[in-house]
């Protein structure tokens, strides 16, 4: 860990954007992860597509459980509203704050002990409601925290850094969101900025259960040969379907690649998603094409990045159980307690 | 792009701009750091060693380092650097001991220095402890030339100057030959000296030939002849209402004496615009603090008198124009004249060398301006032992650059004396050396102060002005030293990275709070600067650049706003970068030289 302040001089050149802030300005206190964590680099990441996306920090929320990569709200949007919740308990919280509030834009932030083990029930079902997140899950296959042991995301036959050979199926946490109905599926590596910044951005940006799977090496427990979430590692085996343009509402469309090589897809708020195709087969619209494309990669070792699938129509879970535009947090008395009368003609339907 | 790593030291030196800057290279972070742990005797010594002057140059230097230092690329102004020069020597204890010893025993050679000037004191600092006999003569019937003749006493009191000169007398073999100008050269050579050194100063005031000179002569006054005269006791009055010429460094002590001899109605009129004045910025935001106006674009054209007597100065109006190679011309601008009345004028319009005393037939060639040839490097004149440095070698500068110049010259005329080639140079000495104390502790303070740069207290106003040997800066006390301190970026303290180690993590490019650092496809200079995460837009200013990654890619950081502040390294996993402090000192007159 480090133990001074991140110094508030900047580059000269340093630019503001439409709301007049920095990116400076969505940086949290300093990280006091091990040095060269990859969840550090998620967490720039992060503060560089809200800087990017214009959001207001105040409209933000940022909710996470327990272990290295919930403790990493701490270390970004230092100005907007965060929840460190239970351990696995993340869904749940950011479910019923989501009700309460649906104004808000909410980001989970999760690892692959909080998501895979002790909250995979809750995980599951916050996908499968389809509540408008960005769910990130900052995986990197260890258990830091307790010093090393292999975590429910490990790979079966990957070695600790003890040497010793885990017999335990690894959870894939993409296939498990594609299953469970998640409307927006992506994989990154927090060693690659260039493709994580839009996919943050196209997640945030989407409504619904949005997921990311974030390969991020433990530089301290996991980076070792004989790892499969290693630095080296992820970069040998690392195929990336297609990359990202994320085109926010209003801004003029570039055309930069030949016609047929790139899809758009439109998304609910306006912004446009461009999808340059690095895969010429993989259709990142398709659930049940997507899925098998991810068990065949992954049996020939490869580990498949980039939007995996993009549902831009479905709607989250406020459509679903048809509640009124304005949050509920906001209604009055008036519109809670309609009365004896209101009471009686329900009850009346009911009979 | 080339790999850093094999270029050698100048890179780093380049790094700590201000050491870079500095013509006697002083290692200044490193006093500074000095400064802040109240070690206020040793960071004298690194000063005393490299410049000679610390408490004259505390509080006159030109300060070339100040422009260069870094701070004031990422905040708004550099570091105080002359002033805290001066802290070092105000609040040191005594020092005498520190002194190197008078050499065991005369090593027999005899040098003459013409001048007892900044140039001459420092060849005879560096030469006195090898046993040398040093001869210095003076026309004035004090020492230290300049520094005591033209630098009023309110900036400069003369306590300092006599300490400092005492520090060299003391080192023994020095002979002081005051009152004595030398008229001949030849006649000097004459004596059998080993060697010469001619640290005469450029000792003529230019005069201004306009109308009305000769006959208004009694009113006007030659600005560095007559701060001389003021300086040794000989005037000490001037008109009430006074014209200084010129917009140099001169014309502003011109000006600000003045004020403190008598004068109510001050101004300094100048040909060239405000900006483009001569004159340190701060010693013309000095001058007019003390209520005396700046005009500009005024050319003199006529001093009026009146019965022999000097009425006021005429003056033509102009204006600048550019031409199609940024060349600037002044132009009439074809407003009506201007008159200034006045009592008497200081003409302040530049200075000379003048050699009337060396005669041409020595085998001492002279250019095309009438200057005798003088060496760059080694400040030889054409006459093998025969060395010229300050304002004598190559026209007025200030005293920083005469005190750099007199470490070269000693060190050519201990070579001359020693039989060896004065154009092999010594190289200057460097270390390199982590600063790493625990996992995230380094050696140095690495959190950077968000503190604007501290003012110099003054002197009340009207008491400052009453008394011309009154000092009118009061000096940063050591609480306000210890605040200006920790301004210092500490640049000498490297960020020095190691490719092999670099597992490529990113960890160093999310923490750098200036967007420093790039990993990128390597290129060529010019266009890698363009794609770095912050555009490395100060030519300047050097990229540092790694061998090929395990991922092919470089390692590029752009060195211009780096803070120096050692969280790449601290948020490092491996140790690939490391923060490495760079002292360099330059290799004076000695047994390496």
């Amino acid at each position: 860990m480090t133990y001074i302040t991140k110094p508030q001089l900047h580059h000269p050149s340093l630019r503001a954007n439409g709301l007049g802030y920095t990116r400076r300005d969505y940086e949290g206190s300093v990280s006091t992860l091990c040095a060269g964590c990859g969840h550090d680099s998620i967490s720039a990441a992060i503060i560089q597509a809200a800087f990017e996306l214009e959001l207001p920090p105040h409209r933000v929320a940022k909710l996470s459980g327990i272990g290295c990569s919930s403790k990493t709200p701490d270390y970004f949007l230092g100005a907007s509203h965060g929840f460190n919740t239970v351990h696995g308990r993340m869904p749940s919280v950011l479910t019923g704050a989501n009700l309460a509030n649906r104004d808000l834009i909410y980001l989970g932030v999760s690892g692959d002990g909080d998501s895979a083990s002790i909250g995979l029930g809750q995980f599951a079902h916050a996908i499968r409601r389809g509540v408008n997140m960005l769910y990130i899950v900052e995986n990197n296959g260890v258990y830091g925290l307790t010093k090393g042991q292999f975590s429910a995301t490990s790979d079966k036959g990957s070695k600790s850094k003890r040497g010793v050979v885990n017999h335990d199926a690894g959870i894939d946490m993409v296939s498990l969101a594609l299953q469970m109905g998640a409307t927006f599926v992506a994989r990154s590596f927090s060693g690659d900025k260039a493709q994580l910044v839009p996919l943050i951005k196209a997640g945030l940006a989407h409504k619904g259960a949005a997921f990311i799977d974030c390969i991020s090496p433990c530089v301290q427990f996991n980076n070792h040969v004989g790892s499969t979430k290693s630095f080296d590692y992820v970069r040998e085996h690392n195929e990336a379907v297609n990359r990202l343009d994320m085109i926010p509402p209003r801004a003029p469309i570039q055309v930069d690649y030949a016609p047929g090589e790139t899809v758009r897809v439109q998304q609910h708020d306006g912004s446009i998603l461009s999808l340059h195709k690095l895969a010429e087969l993989y259709n990142p619209g398709n659930r049940a094409q997507a899925l098998g494309y991810l068990q065949a990669r992954q049996a020939r070792g490869q580990i498949v990045t980039g939007l995996l699938f993009v549902d831009p129509e479905h709607g989250d879970l406020h459509d679903a159980i048809g509640t009124v535009d304005t949050p509920l947090n906001q209604l009055g008395e008036a519109e809670l307690v309609p009365g004896a009368a209101a009471l009686a003609k329900i009850n009346a339907e009911l009979q | 792009m080339q790999r850093t790593s094999e270029v050698g030291d100048d890179y780093f030196h380049k790094v700590v701009d201000c050491q870079w800057a500095c013509p006697a290279h002083t290692p200044v972070p490193e006093y500074i750091r000095l400064i802040a742990e109240g070690r206020y005797s040793d960071a004298y010594m690194i000063n005393w060693k490299s410049n000679v002057f610390p408490g004259v140059l505390g509080r006159t230097c030109d300060r070339p380092c100040e422009p260069a230092c870094r701070r004031g690329r990422v905040e708004a102004e550099p570091v105080a650097i002359c002033r805290l020069k001066r802290v070092a020597a105000d609040l040191k204890s005594d020092i005498t001991d520190r002194l190197p010893p008078p050499a065991a025993q005369p090593n027999g050679k005899r040098v003459a220095l013409v001048g007892c000037g900044p140039a001459s004191l420092t060849v005879a600092r560096d030469l006195a402890p090898l046993g040398y006999q040093l001869t210095l003569f003076d026309g004035e019937t004090k020492s230290a030339g300049m520094i005591r003749s033209q630098i009023p006493r309110f900036r400069l009191p003369e306590e300092v100057i006599d300490e400092e000169v005492g520090y060299i007398e003391a080192l023994g073999g020095v002979e002081l030959r005051l009152g004595q100008p030398i008229d001949s050269l030849g006649a000097l050579l004459a004596e059998g000296y080993d060697a010469v050194f001619v640290g005469s100063g450029a000792p003529r005031g230019r005069d201004l030939d306009i109308p009305g000179r000769e006959e208004a002569k009694a009113n006007i006054h030659i600005g560095i002849d007559w701060l001389s005269s003021v300086s040794f006791g000989h005037i000490d009055r001037i008109g009430r209402r006074v014209i200084v010429l010129g917009g140099g460094n001169t014309a502003m002590d011109c000006c600000r004496t003045s004020r403190r001899l008598g004068g109510e109605d001050v101004k300094v009129i100048v040909r060239s615009g405000f900006e483009e004045m001569k004159a340190s910025p701060w010693e013309k935001e000095d001058a007019m603090h003390e209520d005396i106006p700046i005009l500009n674009y005024r050319v003199p054209k006529a001093f009026t008198h009146e019965g022999g007597r000097l009425t006021g100065v005429t003056f033509e109006v102009v204006e600048a124009v550019y031409d199609a190679d940024g060349r600037r011309k002044l132009i009439p601008s074809g407003e009506p004249d201007e008159h200034y009345e006045c009592d008497d004028v200081l003409v302040a319009v530049g200075q000379e060398n003048a050699f009337p005393w060396i005669e041409r037939d020595l085998g001492l060639e002279f250019d095309e301006w009438n200057m005798p040839k003088v060496d760059p490097v080694t400040f030889q004149a054409t006459r093998p032992g025969v060395f010229f440095g300050g304002d004598a070698a190559f026209g007025p500068k200030n005293i920083i650059w005469a005190v750099a110049h007199g470490h070269e010259a000693a060190v050519s005329i201990h070579k001359h004396c020693q039989g060896q080639d004065v154009a092999e140079r010594p190289p200057p000495g460097a270390t390199l050396v982590s600063q790493k104390m625990g996992i995230h502790e380094w050696s140095y303070d690495n959190d950077v102060s968000n503190d604007r740069r501290h003012r110099v207290p003054l002197r009340d106003k009207a008491e400052a002005l009453a008394n011309v040997r009154l000092e009118v800066e009061l000096g940063f006390d050591a609480r306000l030293g210890f605040d200006e301190a920790q301004r210092c970026l500490n640049c000498d303290v490297q960020t020095v990275f190691a490719d092999k180690l670099c597992i490529e993590c990113d960890a160093c490019v999310d923490i750098c709070p200036m967007d420093c650092i790039t990993f990128t496809d390597d290129g060529e200079e010019a266009e890698l600067r363009t794609r770095l995460k912050a555009p490395a837009e100060n030519p300047d200013q050097d990229l540092y650049v790694s061998g090929k990654l395990a991922t092919g890619r470089v390692m590029a950081k752009d060195e211009d706003v780096c803070l120096h502040c050692g969280l790449c390294a601290e948020r490092c996993p491996t140790g690939a970068w490391d923060m490495q402090k760079f002292y360099l000192e330059m290799t004076h007159a000695g047994p390496h030289a």
